[in-house]
């Protein structure tokens, strides 16, 4: 039997606080360990982060290991893998998970490599074997065209998994858990990649991944005033717009507001994709929305069979009158 | 200034999916015969971004690809484009491969190389979507590696990086030489100029075998494999959409908010 125990989750703080895909994670993980009859673990590397670290306690971690250190500031891949290596050598998990994010989906590949190990990135899914206790790693692939389900045999098994895939760990006043900070006193390598300046692009109003609403175009738009009516429609209903690849490689939206899997992964209650056709690298980052809406003139376009509700039609005509029905019912 | 570009030749990520088949007993996903190959589009826009170093500084770009049985006028799209030398790690041993073999093979050839400042990958490739390839070479070279660039600037053994972030973007520096990974927001790949398809008729792709690259046949490709492929399958799609009827598309239009607002969705 393998000396490999308990799951490691590479936890991340983010604007002081325990980030949303460290809540899923620990959500997702913590179901494993009670399976497995073991325990969960998070690592959290940093500066001033112990505070915000501690409440991965409450959300189901046992043990929490900080490595605060001011030189860890910002986020450097050969910087924050030492650190993450050390533990992973002197813990040897089981699992070892991280976000599919900008540090995770950065990290895990980098120390898969540097372990010997092999990564499955992008998961949706997570399980347990229960004969041989591999983990079944679930993630699509071809944009989303089909699903690909990996296992590999060594330890620790490692994955990063997709941002809103796992649900999230419920707090727990009562939870009991260990705070373990690390030694950080011996001098940390010079690095060959600098962090110059770290810009945040962020618009005004509501965040696309927090979003409830969201009104996203693609191709059909056509331009960048026409996303100026998506703008308008967003702010009367309280959402976020968001686009296809296409339309943010257009120009006609920000990067930042790109949803599909190059993209941001969004789960609102209601998505409403107008002039999308529904490509499956689109349809991966918002398949998780509660309801689909669709207005697309072409009645067989791929969105349709996503959608709850749709509309066959041009949205130059539909979402006018959509928006003024909406008003009008106010 | 020595540029190496990895690109992958993959089926058109853009045809309709009803173009590809689900073969689950061998787990495949075939592609009929309408789709065409292409290059991975992350990996065209490695190849630009090194073509755009090139234009402002001068580079010998190098464009290498791995596989078994490539299509040489898609292979060699990288050459069209405007890349030096094209070099093709092509033995049946090299397919079915994993990140994990395709990084090893291509680290072995990018060290069989020997003389680079800069080693490009598209951020993943379009079928498998892995992105591990990139921090794999550069880990398996002892290199630094910064991922899902969107703009690159070279400069004195240094390469100004902007890295995409998900609220926008980082600069950071990083010395040469280094793995960059390019991300879609670098911009449109150029189309192959008339004037280099004269030159580039003239480059003859140098193949290389698992023993030139000093790699054992049983490591590469899917003998080399540490992921195994347990299972490929097509999540059901429900395909319940109520289409909005009405006499003209403002009555449909009309009729949406309607449903929306009885369903409690606004």
């Amino acid at each position: 039997m393998t000396e490999y125990k308990h799951i490691l989750v590479y936890g991340e703080i983010i604007e002081g606080q325990l980030g949303a895909i460290t809540k899923e994670l620990l959500g997702g993980a913590r179901r494993l360990a009670d399976e497995l009859g073991e325990e969960l673990h998070t690592l959290f590397v940093g500066s001033h982060i112990t505070g915000p670290a501690r409440e991965a306690i409450a959300f189901g971690a046992d043990k929490v290991y900080v490595a605060d250190n001011p030189k860890l500031g910002s986020y450097e891949t050969e910087l924050y893998m030492g650190v993450v290596d050390g533990i992973v050598g002197r813990e040897k998990p089981r699992y070892l998970l991280f976000g599919h994010t900008d540090q995770g989906a950065d990290l895990g590949p980098r120390l898969a490599f540097k372990l010997n190990m092999a990564i499955a990135t992008d998961c949706v899914e997570l399980s347990l074997e229960p004969d041989t206790k591999r983990l079944i790693r679930i993630k699509p692939v071809y944009g989303g065209l089909a699903m690909a389900a990996y296992t590999s045999d060594d330890f620790p098994q490692m994955a990063t998994v997709r941002p809103k895939s796992l649900t999230p760990a419920e707090r727990k006043d009562s939870a009991q858990g260990d705070l373990i900070p690390l030694d950080m006193d011996a001098p940390l390598p010079s690095s060959r990649v600098t962090v110059l300046e770290r810009v945040t692009e962020e618009l005004e109003g509501i965040k696309l991944e927090d979003a409830d609403v969201i009104i996203s175009g693609g191709r059909g738009i056509g331009d960048p005033e026409g996303f100026k009516q998506l703008e308008d429609a967003a702010k009367f209903l309280k959402g976020a717009v968001g686009g296809s690849r296409i339309a943010c490689d257009n120009g006609w939206l920000p990067a930042t507001l790109q949803v599909g899997i190059t993209g941001k992964i969004v789960a609102p209650s209601l998505y409403i994709a107008v002039g999308i056709s529904g490509a499956s690298q689109h349809l991966s980052g918002c398949s998780r929305s509660k309801t689909i809406v669709a207005i697309n003139k072409d009645q067989n376009a791929a969105i349709f069979k996503y959608a709850q509700y749709g509309v066959v039609g041009d949205w130059k005509v539909v979402l006018p009158t959509f928006m003024d029905k909406l008003k009008a019912l106010e | 200034m020595n540029i190496i570009v990895c690109v992958k030749e993959i089926a058109d990520p853009e045809a309709p999916s009803e173009d590809f088949r689900l073969d689950t007993d061998k787990n495949v996903l075939v592609a009929s015969p309408k789709v065409l190959k292409v290059l991975n589009p992350f990996d065209e826009q490695a190849v630009e971004a090194a073509l755009r170093i090139k234009d402002k500084v001068g580079a010998l770009v190098t464009a290498l690809s791995l596989g078994k049985g490539l299509d040489r006028v898609v292979t060699k799209k990288p050459v069209f484009m405007g890349a030096d030398e094209l070099i093709l790690l092509e033995d049946d041993a090299f397919a079915g491969g994993d990140s994990w073999s395709t990084a090893h093979a291509l680290a072995a050839a990018i060290r069989k190389i020997g003389t680079y400042d800069l080693i490009l990958c598209g951020r993943q490739a379009a079928d498998w979507n892995a992105g591990q390839t990139g921090s794999g070479i550069a880990q398996l070279l002892d290199l630094p590696c910064v991922t899902v660039a969107r703009k690159i600037e070279v400069t004195d053994g240094k390469a100004l990086v902007e890295r995409v972030t998900a609220n926008g973007y980082e600069t950071v520096e990083v010395t040469l030489p280094a793995v960059i990974t390019v991300s879609n927001e670098i911009g449109q790949a150029r189309y192959p100029k008339i004037q280099n398809i004269r030159i580039a008729n003239k480059v003859q792709p140098v193949v290389w075998k698992p023993a030139d690259i000093g790699m054992e046949p049983l490591s590469a490709g899917s003998k080399g494999r540490r992921l195994t492929l347990q299972k490929l399958f097509q999540p059901v799609v429900e395909g319940t959409c109520e289409i909005m009827q009405g006499e003209t598309v403002q009555e449909m239009a009309e009729n949406l908010a309607l449903t929306l607002r009885k369903a409690k969705m606004l």
